[in-house]
């Protein structure tokens, strides 16, 4: 009699939740750190100033500016995942702009720009990958050399965009409805099929192993010097883009476009919780952190502090971000 | 049994070093050949003859009775030769299904990834092979929250999953705790009980003892000699490898004595 309960009870087999809390955690702890910041941010900024935060033109206003980087900045995610850093960017911004303004007609124009965007990228990838150095200061070289060429091509002018003022311009930099900029509809275009690409391929599957165990990826049958050169086209067909999209949305082409965006860029790309090792990384918290680098200037001016403070409080924002990850990160790897 | 690799008087040098100088070494269909012998007797040189990294100066290669002309590294692992390096095998950060689908992710056909299906095979694998118990493991978890042993038995697993003929384990044991080591050696069983063959190479003979059907020592490039362990006693095979070691051969065995 005695003996039936426990031998009833060893009949139960234990099922396993699909998803525990601890495993939860560590699969999106770093994604909902992010947006819980964010949303700090935002209501910070939505009590102290909601005359400007509770508006739509400032949201109008944000969607121009921040995709220019934004876009850089999620192919820019993808490179880091791999390992691999570019720095050229913000010149092949101008030289893809140049080019698409020297061919003067507007849709070829586009895709010589494009086109010239993708080889300064493939440029940077052979350089790293046939001969070995290092993307850091290989990608110091390439900005400085298309920067030099830019300027010496241009002899330091400007010019205007009017020949372009057509569907080209409509297409990249128009309002849709009146209201939404272009840019922020490529921006999110550009993030949904990244995310397929990194979540939902084979070659996304491989960026994360080349990051992660580039040797172990290779004994594996990873092609991992194509996986490299391709992410560095990416970035460099992304910069093309940025650079004619801001210069179209200004109407007007500065040989210097591209000069400041270095930095937002590379912080948003870290903001977000890409991992500077390589192997971690996510499109959602590159986009996330793209619209709080983005804030933080309308931000500060909003909050009537004086734009002096303005790199005060971005390395702040900055450095405790990162703190919050890194705390997030032990706390999840236990 | 079969012979499922036969290695004839293969013979390799590296400049006016004769690293292999005629050896001759055959691995039967579900055996698991120990391969004994100090460092530079020849182990890695080869191994990597045999995975097709080096080709031989001479002597002959023969897989299933075909000869093997030109063996490349990609040949032999269309063959099913499978090498599992320790460590190096596992990228740490990528979830366990990530990594067991290492280089041969499975897509649909729309070209996207069966994440759903792979998930699904290793969770199969975690619990037919692996026998991971813990509830805290599924394929999601990285790999490099597991210990040494549950991440040898992740690269054995692999390569047992893609239907390895041959596998080959090169020191797997090094550096592991003794209940890491217990471990591995249940996943050398394992490739036994799956009718695969395994080269198994190791300083530490007590675990090779454990695991092998049959011993072969290599000695400066040369076979010393060859044995069964279950005949053989830890003590003997002990006094029998120091005999090699100083005379390079088996053969003096009745002057020991």
């Amino acid at each position: 009699m005695s003996m039936e309960a426990p031998a009833a009870l060893r009949q139960e087999v234990p099922t396993r939740p699909r998803l525990d809390m601890a495993e939860l955690f560590r699969r999106y702890g770093l994604q909902s750190a992010t947006a819980i910041m964010a949303l700090v941010l935002w209501i910070i900024l939505a009590v102290g100033a909601s005359g400007t935060w509770l508006q739509f033109d400032i949201y109008s206003s944000l969607m121009s500016t921040v995709p220019l980087t934004g876009i850089i900045a999620l192919t820019l995610t993808l490179l880091v995942i791999a390992r691999e850093i570019d720095l050229s960017f913000g010149s092949v911004m101008a030289l893809g702009t140049w080019v698409f303004m020297s061919v003067h007609q507007p849709w070829l124009g586009l895709l010589a720009g494009l086109a010239a965007g993708i080889g300064a990228g493939l440029l940077n990838g052979v350089i790293v990958v046939r001969f070995g150095i290092p993307s850091l200061i290989a990608t110091i070289g390439t900005w400085f050399f298309w920067a030099g060429i830019v300027v010496y091509g241009t002899g330091g002018n400007g010019a205007g965009t009017e020949f372009a003022s057509g569907s080209v311009t409509r297409l990249v930099t128009g309002r849709i409805g009146g209201y939404v900029p272009a840019e922020a509809v490529w921006m999110l275009g550009v993030a949904i099929v990244l995310w397929f690409v990194l979540n939902r391929s084979r070659f996304g599957a491989h960026v994360y192993l080349v990051g992660d165990n580039d040797q172990s990826a290779r004994m594996m049958g990873v092609r991992t010097d194509r996986v490299r050169v391709i992410l560095f086209a990416l970035v460099g067909l992304s910069a093309a883009f940025a650079g004619i999209a801001s210069t179209l949305e200004a109407n007007y082409f500065w040989p210097t476009v591209g000069s400041g965006a270095m930095l937002p860029t590379v912080a948003t790309v870290f903001l977000g919780g890409t991992s500077i090792f390589g192997g971690r990384g996510t499109i959602f918290g590159t986009v996330v952190a793209a619209y709080v680098i983005g804030a933080i200037e309308p931000g500060i001016v909003s909050l009537d502090l004086t734009g002096l403070l303005t790199q005060v409080i971005y390395g702040a924002v900055i450095v405790l971000a990162l703190l919050v990850q890194a705390f997030v990160l032990r706390r999840a790897q236990r | 049994m079969t012979n499922l690799l036969e290695l004839h008087d293969i013979t390799k040098s590296f400049g006016g070093v004769h690293a292999l100088e005629g050896v001759s070494l055959s691995v039967a269909e579900n055996e698991i050949l120990g391969l004994l012998g100090d460092n530079g007797a020849g182990k890695s040189t080869l191994i990597k003859i045999v995975t097709g990294f080096h080709s031989p100066d001479g002597g002959t290669i023969r897989w299933r009775g075909q000869s093997l002309e030109r063996l490349t590294v990609q040949r032999a692992r269309e063959l099913g030769i499978e090498t599992v390096y320790q460590e190096r095998a596992l990228a740490d950060q990528q979830s366990l299904w990530r990594n067991i689908f290492m280089g041969r992710e499975r897509s649909n056909r729309y070209r996207l990834l069966d994440v759903s299906g792979m998930r699904e095979e290793t969770e199969l694998l975690m619990r037919d092979f692996l026998r991971f118990t813990s509830q805290l493991v599924t394929p999601e978890t990285p790999v490099g929250t597991m210990s040494g042993g549950e991440r040898q038995g992740v690269a054995i697993a692999r390569a047992l999953h893609f239907e390895a003929e041959l596998i080959i384990l090169d020191e797997p044991t090094m550096g592991l705790s003794l209940v890491e080591t217990k471990k591995t050696l249940d996943f050398v069983r394992g490739i036994k009980a799956a009718g695969k063959s395994c080269i198994f190479i190791d300083h530490n003979i007590f675990n090779v003892q454990q695991v092998v059907d049959r011993v072969v020592v290599l000695d400066r490039g040369r076979v010393a000699g060859e044995f069964n362990p279950a005949t053989m006693s830890i003590v003997e095979l002990v006094e029998h490898l120091q005999h090699v070691a100083e005379t390079g051969s088996f053969e003096g065995e009745a002057v020991a004595s």
